[in-house]
């Protein structure tokens, strides 16, 4: 199978726009998490999110990648997804210009719940106005695919077009898909991740209803998003888009292209238990390790770096044990975070996201924090990076991901050693 | 210019993102505004919702200015 590596990366984030600026915030500890200031929350149980700045440092202005009267026609997972895309073909340096570059670059973005404020908006028009009065731009502005699409409309991609919902594990299967076309041949580049725009209150609702949020932190959002910690209560939603640019090794070395990493395994399984609860032991979680390193060719002890689901629920646990049951004596030699703990879950975008996270520790030979580990719920022989980053080798880089449905997928990463 | 006219002209404007000089009462909304197919059902929309009338599909396939727009509007408003 052809070697397939990670040229370009790019991110919108809730630290706001780009992979650097996000960087920096979380390797400082930071927390995006804050009060949700975009509609009344006074009867939610949980009033907090990590939401995209649109002011300040970093700040997000959609008119920077899409023109004003076309974002009134898509749903605003559709700009993030389009604004992460032009970052992320902008660092890898890809601007296809033949037919023959173009046919064989792809795209595969994906999205957990997709245009869901689009819905419930025009579920009101609908029930307000009637239906003369449905934009003929609801459907093409709230369908996931249309992420995929209008990237590809934007960038004249007309490789493989495909879109990926599997709820929180969406973008690293788009980029474990996406990367498996390239090695088989599908397309030599692909623009793959994730994009999510859930903080709406139907959602907030929805979620809280699951009893997933977080709700004891609403007067102290920084310290909601506390991963494996003894008292964490739930998630805090966040949003965003995280695209990375794959590329077949040898097309990626002919053009020069800088390289963050090789992407040397993809896992993934079903846990066939529950819609929303892990399998006993997280043996879905497990599986999807097992898969990734089993493809990766590697063994636990080459794992360095584990960049966990890690969502500040009570599965976080869950997934401890698995990869202490994954990494055996091993353990002790490696380190795992949760970058949830600074920018909350980005639901469909997490895995993309975490991908870049993973990417840049290679990179810069550094584990970002988990921060809010305060005092942890189990005892582990993994370094969990408590508060700050910790600087180490790291050639090996592992990133979870689990959704509902149990669904998991599970992402190798390897700096390439030439 | 009509109030009809000047009221169809600023919703063209804001719809379709074009400059007003452009909005002339023979300027076609697909040929000369860079409208799409889409774009049209949407303007009709706003139309109805602006003048408070009704603007059947088969009258609506007839709009195809903005000429064709207002006169429809002031025939049905008058």
């Amino acid at each position: 199978m052809r070697r397939v590596v990670a040229t370009g990366v790019g991110m919108i984030s809730p630290f706001g726009v780009g992979h650097e600026h996000t960087w920096k915030q979380i390797l400082a500890g930071k927390s995006a998490a804050r009060r949700v200031e975009r509609f009344d929350v006074d009867d939610l149980a949980c009033k907090i999110a990590c939401s995209i700045p649109r002011e300040g440092e970093g700040a997000y202005n959609p008119d920077d990648f899409v023109e004003p009267k076309e974002q009134r026609k898509i749903g605003e997972f559709i700009t993030y997804g389009i604004a992460a895309a032009d970052l992320a073909l902008e660092d890898a340096g890809w601007k296809p210009q033949t037919e023959d570059e173009k046919c064989a670059t792809g795209v595969v973005i994906g999205s957990g719940i997709g245009g869901i404020e689009g819905i419930s908006e025009t579920t009101l028009t609908l029930e307000e106005k009637g239906p003369r009065r449905v934009s003929p731009f609801f459907i093409p502005g709230n369908i996931i695919n249309m992420v995929s699409g209008q990237v590809s409309i934007r960038h004249g991609l007309k490789g493989p077009n495909h879109a990926v919902v599997t709820a929180c594990s969406t973008g690293a299967h788009a980029i474990g898909d996406a990367a498996r076309m390239i090695a088989l041949g599908d397309a030599d580049v692909m623009v793959a991740g994730g994009a999510e725009a859930p903080i709406t209150k139907l959602s907030l609702a929805g979620f809280a209803a699951c009893k997933a949020l977080s709700t004891k932190y609403n007067d102290t959002p920084e310290i909601a998003s506390r991963p494996w910690d003894s008292d964490r209560d739930g998630f805090v939603m966040g949003e965003g888009a995280g695209i990375v640019v794959l590329e077949e090794l040898e097309h990626a070395k002919a053009r020069g292209a800088k390289i963050y990493g090789e992407v040397v395994g993809y896992g993934l399984s079903g846990d066939a238990f529950h819609i929303t609860a892990p399998a006993e032991n997280h043996e879905g979680a497990f599986r999807a390790m097992t898969a990734a390193m089993k493809r990766a060719g590697i063994e636990a002890s080459d794992i360095d770096y584990v960049n966990a689901h890690g969502t500040s629920t009570m599965a976080d646990t869950l997934e401890l044990g698995a990869v202490e049951r994954l990494l055996g004596d091993a353990a002790a030699n490696a380190s795992m975070s949760s970058t949830k703990s600074a920018i909350g879950h980005l639901l469909g975008a997490a895995g993309a996201v975490e991908t870049i996270f993973s990417l840049l520790a290679i990179r810069d030979q550094v584990a970002p924090p988990t921060i809010n580990l305060d005092n942890p719920a189990a005892e582990t022989a993994i370094d969990l990076v408590p508060h700050k980053p910790r600087e180490r080798q790291i050639d090996v880089a592992l990133s979870n991901s689990f959704g509902f449905g149990g669904t998991n997928a599970c992402l190798i990463f390897r700096r390439l050693s030439e | 210019m009509s109030d009809t006219a000047e009221r169809v002209k600023k919703i063209v404007v804001e719809h379709l993102g074009v400059e007003e000089e452009k909005v002339t009462m023979e300027a076609s909304f697909i040929d000369d505004l860079g409208a799409d197919s889409l774009d049209t059902v949407e303007l009709v929309m706003a139309f109805e919702e602006e003048f408070g009338v009704e603007i059947p599909d088969d009258a609506a396939e007839t709009i195809l200015t903005v000429g064709d727009a207002v006169r429809y509007i002031e025939k049905q408003t008058a």
